[in-house]
């Protein structure tokens, strides 16, 4: 069976976010670029599906919609360990976009797991996944937190509120992974990024696709008034200002 | 033309986050002169499906169907697309939680509508349609445009106000015809907390930090919770270390929530926390570093060590039970 990553490029999470052009766009001067902490942990347990030899996973490509100047993305995600990448060559416009790409893609090159951060961490979507399965016309989980296969049947945990699911679903389907799903992210070695130089990245050029949404403006979060400090020892007085000023006890 | 809003059940109850897209449903209906049909699925009585008119929700569709016990994205979403062809809907609100995430970009797809998720505000413009949405993790917020005829907004919860306005809501009772070739999700298992409180219901969360220093000294952090009615919640390094249990922990890659009030103890605030908890209405820290970054994400500080700070803490709590 084939696993297909789908990574998404984004600013470091530690990083100042910075608009420019009149609060329109994102001032990108400075920002690290790295792949979707999601994404990366889903790329992770691939591996790790793979490196099992008991799972059936015999391969783990990963995908990414970006310009050219996300490639050290794409080698990073070869460095950690996938056998090879598809970049559509197009800047992602919107989740629609990106999702139209990919399914896309799929339908030309089978895969049996095609697996996808929950969401990104620059705009938070939390759709990309669900399109693509939804294009293809395929089951996806959504909110999962594990998954194994046993006798070429996927396990899946998923996340509902205040518990969890054990279920499975036959492929080929899109799991739509959180944390969870692998403990920590693997990193690159350096025999691994010696490697990744030499591994294929596949150039697909794009099909036409409206978006359907944009951006047009950013702003800041409404800054928070100052902390007002209250005694270690009169715990009574914080309890009163939550009760009178906040009014939230 | 109406506003369609897909609403949630716990066991045959429903969620806080219901009322709360109810709410927002019936804000968006009166910005466009229409109204608001709501869908439930799931075992829920009259008298509980009658609440979400206290909220403006005109007509009620109730599915009662076994073949949706399960949650199945790909069976659920033809349902409620189909619902939204039927009512001519030209706005669909769904949650932000992992439930609408499985289904508002199927959805999207079938109806070829745009979504505009995390939204925490009304739209802010009809022509074009455009919503407030967070973000970069919270750290900025955008002004979406949705193009398409129909639009999608998940509403992040805890963020909009229960409004009531109550209207007399009609109950109409459906058995919507179930592609069985759709119904793939097997449940092998499930593993429920019942009678505890949702985290990402909950109006007040106490949670804990590296601060806390051990698992053996959190006793008095739920007892502390249990005072207030809270949900108890953590660090991200606490659930790493296997302090408390992984669905605990807040921050970045944890669940984001927006609780009225956040209690931080021993939470010294790193940006990938602050990103799970900065749309929290309150945040009280308490944290043994003056110079902690929580300290400047919150409304009130106590400086002091939490192990110290919580036993007092409580019995004012008590003290002012009485």
């Amino acid at each position: 069976m084939k696993i297909l990553v789908c990574i998404s490029n984004v600013p470091d999470t530690t990083t100042k976010i910075k608009f420019a052009e009149g609060n329109t766009s994102v001032d990108t001067t400075g920002i690290q670029w790295v792949i979707n902490p999601w994404d990366e942990l889903s790329l992770t347990r691939a591996l790790e599906l793979k490196d099992d030899t008991t799972s059936g996973i015999k391969s783990v490509t990963v995908i990414h919609v970006g310009p050219a100047a996300s490639e050290p993305t794409i080698r990073k995600a070869l460095a950690i360990g996938a056998d090879d990448a598809i970049r559509v060559n197009a800047v992602s416009s919107d989740a629609w976009f990106v999702a139209a790409q990919i399914a896309e893609v799929i339908k030309k090159e089978q895969f049996d797991v095609i697996m996808c951060g929950i969401e990104s961490s620059d705009y938070n979507g939390s759709i990309v996944g669900g399109m693509i399965s939804e294009f293809l016309g395929i089951p996806s989980v959504s909110a999962v937190s594990g998954i194994k296969f046993e006798n070429g049947q996927a396990i899946i945990i998923r996340e509902i509120d205040g518990g969890k699911e054990v279920v499975s679903v036959p492929v080929p389907f899109v799991a739509i992974v959180q944390k969870g799903i692998a403990k920590e992210p693997r990193i690159a070695a350096m025999r691994g990024i010696m490697m990744a130089r030499s591994k294929p990245v596949k150039l697909v050029e794009p099909v036409q696709v409206d978006p359907l949404t944009q951006i047009v403006e950013f702003e800041k979060p409404t800054p928070r008034a100052a902390c007002k400090f209250i005694d270690a020892d009169s715990p009574a007085l914080l309890l009163d200002l939550l009760q009178n000023e906040a009014k939230v006890i | 033309m109406s506003v369609l809003v897909y609403t949630e059940n716990w066991d045959g109850k429903f969620k806080k986050l219901s009322f709360e897209l109810v709410s927002y449903a019936t804000g968006v209906a009166k910005m466009l002169n229409t109204t608001v049909t709501a869908v439930s699925i799931g075992k829920v009585d009259e008298n509980e499906l009658i609440r979400l008119g206290n909220y403006g929700a005109n007509k009620i569709i109730n599915i009662n169907s076994d073949k949706l016990a399960v949650l199945d994205s790909q069976a659920y979403s033809s349902v409620i697309s189909e619902i939204a062809r039927k009512e001519n809907a030209s706005v669909i609100i769904i949650s932000n939680n992992n439930t609408g995430k499985a289904i508002a970009p199927r959805l999207s797809v079938r109806l070829k509508a745009g979504v505009g998720s995390g939204v925490s505000r009304l739209p802010l413009n009809l022509n074009p349609f455009t919503v407030y949405k967070r973000t970069y993790s919270g750290n900025a917020f955008a002004h979406l445009v949705i193009k398409s005829d129909i639009k999608i907004l998940t509403l992040a919860q805890n963020s909009f106000d229960l409004i009531e306005t109550p209207v007399n809501a009609t109950i109409e009772n459906m058995n919507p015809s179930i592609d069985g070739s759709l119904l793939k999700t097997v449940i092998k298992d499930i593993q429920k907390q019942s009678g505890m409180i949702l985290l990402t219901d909950a109006d007040i969360v106490v949670s804990g930090g590296r601060g806390m220093k051990s698992a053996d000294n959190w006793g008095p952090l739920v007892e502390l919770a249990k005072l207030l009615g809270a949900a108890t919640a953590c660090s991200r390094p606490v659930s790493d270390e296997g302090w408390r249990p992984h669905d605990e922990h807040t921050g970045q890659t944890g669940k984001i929530i927006a609780p009225n009030l956040y209690i931080a103890v021993g939470i010294s605030g790193a940006t990938q926390h602050l990103a799970g908890i900065s749309s929290s209405k309150y945040i009280v820290a308490i944290n043994s570093d003056k110079n902690a970054p929580i300290f400047e994400a919150a409304q009130y500080g106590i400086i002091g060590d939490a192990m110290k700070v919580l036993p007092k803490l409580i019995e004012a709590v008590k003290e002012l039970k009485k």
